[in-house]
């Protein structure tokens, strides 16, 4: 079989291994973790050929550098505008080609979003736990963390020639700053003007921004008292507010419980492009019923299977297109003959 | 207020409350409604999590609703009491030697025992395993008597290390991941929560008890002998 290998040459933090996510074990403690973007992830890897779980690396905004030290397989990046600049060819945005031994790559934060996905033609290998890669940073538990000089293989690594190209961002992957929530579950330890401001004022990203959660900037919301509220299961999107009534949005790393109440939840299809909003830009929730986020929910579904099946169609070949424009000349020739 | 209660959870959760105050008869509701679920086999659950009252359900929002969910679950009602038969009891090796666990002096100046008494009360304690939360392996494990009960520290420390048995207020757990805690650190163990085995990879389930053996500073592996 055939493998690549590649050299860390440079890191930000927050660079990290990680396939889908370690679904299951919450009642252990232990958060899903996985791609902060998880539409994102999917598509790096659909667009070199991969299942859509594999894992792949999720760059933050501080970048990374890798050389390719043996080996050649067709690489992919997705989320986000990011630029990667690899033998000495500069691009940006969703892109797939192939890296060969020697090459650097490079990827750096572009226009918008704070993560992006590279993905590999074949399979990374790295650790796992609980049966996945996804890392989970707080504790370092799965592939792990992306550091300088640290070296890692691709196996049934391949140059995957109906890949390559430019690929186009969904609407569906872009960042979102009008966020739907569902009120609660703790919303009743909120003085009721704290929930209408919530869902009506605007508040901003801050930089207290990680794997974990984010902190927001904006309006204080009144707890209604002081007194700590039984430790309750916490979810990806789970909006909790600490006793000087400041928000924080929970993601992919999120601790599993918390005694902090829990003024509203983000729905599950717009928690992920959420995520990408940077530290400064805008954020506004709007609430919805149970019903109308399960109704959402369906349409999200279907409309990222939709949109996923755009990056697995794989494209002609090089030889292919020769033949085609061959064919498109022949007509056009004997037309004009 | 009616308990249980049921409140939506974004798109695709349930949240089942009890009651809102800490307590092992609310806590045992809600490990019965766990092991209903689980064996009920409703449609659209993806998992189930125990918390000290109340009990979240993940679902598939493609499979189910909130309603019908909920519809589903009040149908397992009225629940039969957890079979404690299942439980298990582990049996936690703990040392308490001063110069390891500096905390130990504080708690007992605080709660105006000696360290000796305080000790005692806490290796002759038998702990109920309420929940699992907050990072990978903290099992929360309740019912430190009132005599020996101190409450979080007002200021985190970092760097924790694991293997750290440590109380607040009524609960006692096992450090399991490097981490910052305002917790009181009392004891010390080598019995690891996370297991290496995939088949069962934590040690305990919520409902099972937790009993300590007293263990000296020599009978700890060489690396946690060290303060």
């Amino acid at each position: 079989m055939n493998t690549a290998r590649f050299r860390v040459i440079f890191a930000g933090p927050l660079v990290s291994f990680q396939d889908s996510g370690r679904v299951g074990h919450l009642r252990f403690g232990v958060s899903a973790s996985g791609p902060m973007d998880r539409f994102s992830h999917a598509a790096a890897n659909l667009m070199v050929g991969n299942t859509a779980t594999n894992t792949g690396i999720e760059v933050s905004l501080g970048g990374v550098v890798l050389e390719c030290v043996s080996g050649e397989t067709t690489i992919a990046l997705a989320g986000g505008s990011f630029s990667l600049n690899c033998a000495d060819q500069a691009s940006e945005g969703w892109v797939a080609q192939t890296v060969h031994q020697g090459d650097k790559l490079a990827i750096r934060a572009g226009a918008w979003g704070s993560w992006a996905y590279l993905a590999f033609a074949g399979r990374l290998l790295v650790d796992e736990w609980l049966g996945a890669s996804a890392t989970h940073s707080m504790s370092g538990f799965g592939g792990g963390a992306l550091t300088t000089g640290l070296e890692f293989e691709v196996s049934d690594a391949e140059a995957r020639e109906t890949r390559i190209g430019d690929y186009a961002c969904p609407k569906i992957a872009s960042p979102l700053h009008d966020v739907r929530v569902v009120v609660g579950p703790q919303d009743q330890h909120f003085e009721p003007q704290s929930v209408d401001i919530f869902c009506t004022q605007s508040f901003q990203i801050t930089d207290a921004f990680d794997r974990m959660g984010v902190r927001l900037d904006g309006p204080t919301l009144v707890l209604k008292n002081a007194l700590s509220i039984p430790s309750e299961p916490i979810v990806r999107g789970s909006v909790q507010v600490s006793g000087d009534g400041i928000p924080t949005v929970l993601l992919a790393d999120h601790q599993t419980t918390g005694g902090y109440p829990k003024i509203a939840t983000i729905i599950s299809g717009d928690v992920d492009r959420m995520a990408q909003l940077r530290a400064g830009e805008a954020i506004r929730f709007r609430a919805l019923s149970a019903q109308k986020a399960v109704e959402s929910a369906r349409e999200y579904q279907s409309l990222k299977n939709d949109a996923l099946a755009q990056f697995s169609t794989p494209r002609a070949t090089l030889a292919e297109k020769l033949q085609n424009l061959n064919l498109i000349d022949g007509v056009v020739s004997a037309e004009t003959t | 207020m009616q308990f249980p209660t049921f409140k939506p959870v974004a798109d695709h959760a349930l949240l089942i409350e009890f009651g809102t105050q800490v307590d092992d008869a609310l806590n045992r509701r809600v490990v019965a409604l766990d092991k209903t679920i689980s064996q009920a086999k409703i449609i659209g659950v993806v998992e189930l999590v125990p918390a000290l009252v109340n009990l979240l359900i993940v679902f598939d929002p493609v499979k189910t609703t909130h309603k019908d969910l909920e519809t589903a679950v009040r149908d397992l009602f009225p629940l039969k009491e957890a079979e404690e038969a299942d439980a298990k009891v582990h049996r936690v090796p703990i040392c308490y030697d001063t110069e390891l666990c500096p905390d130990l002096a504080v708690v007992a100046k605080t709660v105006g025992l000696s360290i000796e008494a305080v000790i005692a009360e806490h290796a002759a304690s038998e702990l109920r395993v309420s929940m699992y939360g907050f990072a990978p392996g903290f099992a929360y494990l309740s019912g430190i008597p009132k005599t020996i009960q101190v409450p979080r520290k007002p200021s985190a420390t970092r760097g924790i290390p694991t293997g750290q048995v440590m109380i607040a207020g009524p609960q006692c757990l096992v450090t399991t991941v490097v981490m910052p805690t305002g917790w009181s650190i009392i004891g010390r163990t080598a019995l690891k929560v996370i297991q290496d085995d995939p088949d069962n990879p934590f040690l305990f389930n919520v409902g099972d008890t937790v009993a300590f053996d007293r263990v000296r500073r020599q009978d700890l592996p060489a690396e946690m002998q060290m303060p």
